[in-house]
């Protein structure tokens, strides 16, 4: 039968098995939503923003594991998507994004929108194709998510010429396998590492596990586990791992890094053995370089060798899947005997001591650090959880201890504001069943709101927390830090009333100004269970984020809440962000 | 220390552009770069002659073996290699400058491919250094023109 291209794009969706789409018409995509209409078994989320869409796609992806798809037109559908794929791409999260273009007749005359979408996204995906020949339509698709899918993932672009849509032929049928002689995910762990690797580990007196966003993107949660009370060693998890470890165990130490623990960076700190899981070594996590770790050796697992070695020179190196390094690890150590490790738990137990996570409550105002301890009670540490970008970020991640991974959802390393709705809006139908939060600020929450319109429309119940300062806080407190409390531009005036807003798009929404209403109004919001609350809430307009590395320090320099004057970075930090 | 990075890719639009532009966006240096097809037509052979210490030597193999495109790398200055640099030369030749011009041409085995009024086009191959040795032994205001394709190199033994 002869199939037109965008009938065959819609067929090779389906045998790919999608099952939801996220995305926005226009005059370069018609014929593929032309198919699209005629297809029952793929659901269409209709957006309001095509960065929503690619936003929604990431966290349907992060949530289901599986490979998030969004569909924009050519020009200023994909300069839209952009932000949308490069969060994606730091977080390496397997989406397929498909744009159209212009006719190839045209292409490079400045048709109606075109843009070069290829060289616009080329930094930023992990592979694109522009397809211009129906006769190589299906073997891009297959290899797109193949390329998504496997290895360290990442978003790939399809960009389809007008053209290439109307064409017919004579469909041979989605390939079964593709082979790419470029391109060869599968990497055998090297058994000579791991023999080094167990040699560090048996004589370790001071090890930690350093677990990150590989141990969840590579589902290695229950290899990550064996391991860590196999050896009893501590774990900490960066901003991306959590979950993968029960944040409630005791031998967790909680997150490590600038907003991390004291006990998980006093222990990177004085560690002699460091077993780096899935993580890369982000400026967020080591600090100032030249005091990062002094005294240990670094055994890295990692499927990307370009993230080893990048920023921190490693001891051994373990290239491939986590869950394959994590099993010959476990299976290494077998029968092994192990140093004493009873005075390292002693001296982190008296660093636990500390409690660094303590902040002072004053009365008549709402701690936003108390707010997500009250969702935490409320979900019964349940819930999805997505996250904007900015001081209520680090506040989810610090208050809310997550016990299983693919519940914490947000965007780390590009920082996108605005990720959290969409985000929340994918994970609910990658989730239907589970409670899905969106803790947000004033800020980041307007850099998506459209998307209200789409939750609506989709019947996506989420409840919106929008710890609501009035600042564009972690801006404000970097300020108040090392800019001599000059506030330029982080003060939010002029916010809309969220409440009549959530309303006006035909959702709940309730302030919350006082202490003693959060709870009622927390339990309410998660009572409605088929619908979207906007939760405004009053909280601390001078709250930081503590503890914290200054940026420019090291992990033995952190300071705590109310205990420690910030003092003002230096200039290496200052040239930071 | 200067590096020769060996690359073949497949030989399709755009995989230039992925190459030249990780190695501008990660802010690794390029001193020169050549590509051409090989006997095989679906492959390219990229030569790119950088300067970086070992770590950033790593970094830029490490990166361009993530490049789906690209289907091997090698560092040729790491191993025993071969490499040529062809370069066409104008030169200004005037009858009294002529004999010693020659001679120049002669010690460098250059060829002289064109002769026109005053001015003799020389191809000159070899090691870049050896390139540059022949262009610093001529008086520069007699040079008019330099176009260099940059360096090319392969294995000295087979490389698969
Ligand atoms: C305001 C703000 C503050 C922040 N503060 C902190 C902080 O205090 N602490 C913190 O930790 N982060 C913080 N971050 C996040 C930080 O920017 C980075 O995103 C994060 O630290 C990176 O996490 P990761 O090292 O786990 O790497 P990821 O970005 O999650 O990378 C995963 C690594 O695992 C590898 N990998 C992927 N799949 C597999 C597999 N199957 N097998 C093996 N390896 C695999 C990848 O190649 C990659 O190297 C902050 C972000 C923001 C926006
Ligand atoms: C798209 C985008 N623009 C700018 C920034 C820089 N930035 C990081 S946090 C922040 C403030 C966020 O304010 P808000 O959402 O109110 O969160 P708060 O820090 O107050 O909790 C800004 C502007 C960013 N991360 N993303
Ligand atoms: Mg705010």
């Amino acid at each position: 039968m002869k199939l037109n291209g965008a009938q065959i794009l819609v067929k090779c969706l389906q045998s790919e098995g999608v099952e939801y789409i996220f995305g926005y018409p226009g005059g370069a995509v018609l014929h593929i939503y032309d198919a699209l209409d005629a297809c029952k078994e793929i659901n269409h989320v209709l957006v309001r923003h095509e960065q929503g869409a690619v936003h929604a796609a990431d966290g349907y992806a992060r949530v289901s594991g599986k490979c998030g798809v969004a569909l924009v037109t050519s020009g200023p559908g994909l300069t839209n998507a952009v932000t949308g794929i490069a969060t994606a791409h730091m977080d390496s999260i397997p989406m397929v994004v498909i744009s159209g273009q212009v006719s190839s007749a045209v292409i490079g005359n400045d048709a109606f929108q075109e843009v070069d979408s290829v060289g616009i996204t080329r930094s930023c995906v992990k592979h694109n194709f522009l397809v211009t020949d129906i006769g190589d339509l299906a073997t891009v698709i297959k290899k797109a998510f193949h390329i998504a899918t496997t290895g360290r993932p990442g978003p790939v672009l399809i960009d389809i010429s007008k053209d290439t849509t109307i064409d017919d032929i004579e469909f041979g049928g989605y390939p079964k396998t593709i082979n790419m002689r470029s391109y060869q995910p599968e990497i055998k762990i090297e058994s000579s590492q791991i023999d080094k690797a167990i040699a560090l580990i048996i004589q370790a007196k001071k090890p930690i596990i350093y677990s990150g966003g590989g141990s969840v993107i590579g589902n290695a949660d229950v290899e990550l586990i064996a391991l860590t009370r196999d050896t009893g060693f501590p774990i900490t998890q960066t901003l991306m791992g959590l979950g993968a470890y029960p944040a409630t165990d005791k031998q967790s130490l909680g997150m490590l890094g600038m907003h991390g623990t004291y006990e998980a960076n006093m222990a990177m700190h004085d560690a002699d053995c460091i077993i780096a899981v899935g993580a890369r070594f982000d400026d967020r996590i080591t600090g100032n370089l030249d005091l990062f770790c002094p005294y240990a050796k670094i055994i890295h697992i990692d499927i990307d060798p370009s993230s080893v070695g990048k920023t921190v020179g490693v001891d051994v190196a373990i290239i491939g899947q986590v869950t394959d390094a994590l099993n010959a690890l476990s299976t290494g150590l077998k029968g092994k005997k192990l140093a004493d490790i009873s005075a390292w738990w002693r001296q982190i137990n008296e660093w636990r001591a500390v409690d660094s996570m303590a902040y002072q409550t004053k009365a008549g105002v709402i701690k936003p650090q108390s707010v997500i301890e009250a969702l935490y009670e409320v979900t019964k540490g349940e819930a999805i959880v997505t996250s904007d970008v900015g001081q209520h970020q680090m506040w989810a991640a610090q208050y809310y201890p997550f016990d299983k991974p693919r519940r914490w959802i947000n965007s780390g390393g590009l920082g996108t504001m605005g990720f959290g709705l969409p985000a929340a809006m994918g994970a609910k139908l990658a989730e239907p069943n589970s409670d899905v939060a969106c803790v947000t600020g004033e800020g980041s929450i307007q850099m998506m709101l459209q998307e209200l319109s789409t939750m609506l429309q989709y019947d996506t119940p989420v409840k919106i927390i929008n710890l609501n300062n009035g600042y564009l806080g972690m801006v404000r407190q970097w300020q108040e830090f090392f800019y001599d409390k000059r506030y330029s531009m982080s003060y939010m005036d002029a916010l809309p009333d969220f409440v009549k807003l959530a309303e006006s798009y035909g959702h709940i929404g309730i302030k919350v100004e006082k202490e003693a209403d959060l709870m009622p109004a927390l339990k309410e919001a998660f009572a409605q269970k088929d619908r979207t609350v906007f939760l405004d809430i009053l909280t601390d307009p001078t709250e930081n984020v503590f503890p914290m590395i200054p940026s420019g320090a090291g992990h033995h320099e952190m300071l705590l809440a109310g205990r420690d004057e910030m003092a003002s970075t230096n200039d290496k930090g200052l040239n930071l962000v | 220390m200067k590096h020769i990075i060996s690359i073949q890719l497949e030989n399709e639009s755009g995989a230039l552009s992925r190459v030249s532009g990780l190695f501008s966006a990660r802010g690794f240096n390029i001193e020169s770069l050549t590509v051409a097809p090989t006997n095989d037509a679906t492959l390219s052979r990229m030569t790119i002659v950088s300067i970086g210490d070992e770590d950033i030597i790593e970094q830029i193999v490490k990166q361009l073996n993530k490049l789906i495109d690209v289907v091997t790398v090698t560092n040729l200055t790491a191993t025993e290699h071969i490499e040529r640099e062809l370069m066409l030369v104008k030169i200004n030749v005037e009858p009294s400058t002529q004999a010693d011009i020659d001679q120049h041409i002669d010690e460098y085995a250059g060829k002289i491919v064109d002769v026109s009024e005053n001015t003799y086009t020389v191809e000159i191959a070899g090691k870049s250094q050896r390139i540059d040795d022949f262009l610093a032994s001529l008086d520069v205001s007699k040079i008019l023109e330099v176009s260099r394709t940059g360096v090319t190199g392969v294995c000295q033994k087979r490389e698969y």
